[in-house]
């Protein structure tokens, strides 16, 4: 299955990709009317070590922890994703104590919110990699 | 063709059904259900009195998940005894039911203390079920005075539940604080200052001495008029059926990592166990809802042949009201890291080179970087952890582990 991978030797740190997660998860139709004056909340979160800098997104995980520990069933895996259904999820944040990545957080209209590989929004396809400037972030088999 | 029988329709139970088809499609599997309900998130129950959730979001699988992996459920039915020897179970209605592999899912019961005339006492609610959910619901009014016993996990959710359906509320707890089982005193005043504010009142080292009608009178000397009584003091595991026939029980059916008892072919799974802790290194009754499902699942397995084992179960829990988190997880024993801030702290705690336990409140992102030093019983001193304590990200686990957990399939 294709995930989300980051070449740290590439990752210039630039945090684009933040913006563009919380673009495509806004369900707005502009990149201003989704961000302008806003605290962002992406689903991919930017680090640093040293000089170094690397991204780091929901892993997908064959086995997820996430789906294992969530107590309302709103955590699935769907063609080996890890989704949430926003209906269904109460903001327990169960999910959030467990992942060793520390991918979930919590969203904003009472249920989490996670990395669906932009497969549930408009862009259909990663909108972090997309918009990767040097292509330190992939989409890809591994 | 294996026969398969699962006593209870909880999580564990989802567990074992998903741990036996992940190996043998063909069994049979029979689960006995003693509540009427399709499988639904039982800690959910405050959440639907709350509105937060309804009866179709609320439950744990998908309709049709018995259907789709072929489970017949006997709904309304109760085990009643287990002969080990025939391999049989004997049920409430008189039916026998023989099993290969049976798992004890059985779950717990709510505990009530015996007080004095608590048969006195027109309306009398525990708050473990939906069905005791939709029973509590439909005794309240706008006006209605509620006194919930217990200052627990239970006991703090239902007043959270029914908060905008009754007049008042009043939680008392014997323990000097709130949420005694996974707080010390600080943080739970942390909690208590919040639930105070929310409009919930506490008379805690106190305790009903004694129930006269619709009056509570307290050891402190003082009364409470009520309307409405929850009974949340705590629960027990359900041990006896594996107890009557002579399998090794503490305060909860011993099961190892396999998830199995000591009577052969008989496994148990899910708050009715007691199982090895790895923060406290004792045996112990974890009753938490993603234990009880990786229980299930690892029992399931192993039932079916396979081979799975839980070698690193913690405590852990989380629980919010009204927007304020509270997470937790491990024994809150070694040397203590702090971090205080408006309406929040951090605690690590931290033995022998690795982190054996955590409370974070208010600030919880990325609070499973944490559970996950704890779970996998990293060596402190191969992370940067004067890092890591201040701010839980991968960065301090340098370049190897991330090589490891990022570049690759995980």
């Amino acid at each position: 299955m294709k995930r989300v991978y980051v070449n740290e030797k590439w990752c210039l740190g630039c945090r684009l990709c933040e913006y563009n997660c919380a673009y495509a998860n806004s369900g707005e139709s502009s990149m201003i009317k989704a961000l302008r004056k806003k605290a962002i909340r992406p689903n991919i979160t930017v680090e640093e070590d040293g000089d170094i800098n690397f991204a780091v997104s929901c892993r997908h995980c064959r086995d997820p922890i996430c789906v294992k520990s969530c107590i309302s069933g709103a955590l699935s895996i769907k063609d080996g994703a890890v989704v949430v259904d926003h209906d269904k999820c109460v903001g327990c944040l169960t999910c959030v104590l467990v992942c060793p990545y520390g991918c979930i957080r919590e969203g904003e209209g009472g249920a989490v919110q996670k990395c669906e590989l932009c497969l549930n929004n408009s862009f259909g396809e990663p909108a972090c990699v997309k918009g990767c400037p040097n292509r330190a972030i992939v989409f890809e088999e591994r | 063709m294996k026969q398969y029988l699962i006593i209870g329709n909880g999580a564990a139970a989802v567990g074992a059904i998903e741990g036996i088809r992940s190996v043998d499609k063909n069994g049979e599997i029979t689960v006995i259900s003693r509540e009427n309900h399709h499988v639904y998130a039982r800690p959910l129950i405050s959440y639907y009195l709350e509105g937060k959730t309804d009866l179709k979001h609320i439950l744990y699988r998908p309709s049709d998940f018995y259907e789709k992996n072929s489970v017949n459920v006997l709904y309304g039915e109760e085990a009643v005894s287990v002969d080990p020897d025939g391999k049989t179970v004997a049920l409430k209605s008189g039916k026998k039911l023989g099993y290969d592999s049976l798992c004890v899912a059985a779950g717990s019961a709510p505990f009530v203390p015996p007080t004095e005339g608590l048969g006195s006492v027109p309306s009398v609610h525990s708050f473990m079920t939906l069905d005791d959910a939709e029973t509590l619901k439909s005794s309240l009014t706008p006006d209605s005075r509620v006194l919930i016993v217990g200052a627990g996990l239970i006991g703090l959710k239902c007043a959270e539940g029914i908060l905008g359906l009754c007049k008042e509320i009043t939680v008392c707890d014997l323990a000097p604080r709130v949420l005694s089982s996974i707080l010390d005193s600080d943080c739970a005043a942390i909690m208590q200052t919040h639930l105070e504010k929310m409009g919930i009142k506490f008379l805690l080292g106190d305790t009903v001495e004694k129930f006269d009608g619709s009056t509570a009178h307290m050891k402190s000397g003082c009364k409470v008029g009520f309307d409405v009584l929850v009974m949340a003091v705590g629960v027990r595991a359900n041990i006896s059926l594996v107890k009557e026939i002579g399998g090794e029980c503490g305060r909860g059916i011993s099961v190892n990592e396999k998830m199995q008892t000591t009577l052969s072919d008989i496994y148990a799974a899910g708050d009715c166990t007691e199982s090895f802790d790895i923060t406290s290194g004792t045996r112990r009754v974890m009753a938490i809802m993603p234990l009880a499902y990786m229980q299930g699942h690892c029992a399931g397995v192993n039932m079916a042949g396979g081979t799975e084992s839980i070698e690193n179960a913690l405590p852990m829990n989380s629980i919010g009201f009204a927007g304020l988190h509270c997470l937790t997880a491990g024994s809150y024993d070694g040397e203590c890291y702090e971090e205080r801030f408006e309406d929040g702290i951090k605690r690590l705690y931290v033995k022998d080179n690795l982190l054996n336990g955590f409370i974070l409140i208010g600030k919880i992102d990325r609070a499973g970087i944490y559970t996950s030093l704890i779970r996998n019983r990293t060596p402190l001193d191969t992370v940067d952890f004067e890092l890591l304590k201040k701010f839980p990200a991968l960065a301090p686990f340098g370049r190897t582990y991330r090589s490891e957990k990022l570049g690759g399939e995980v």
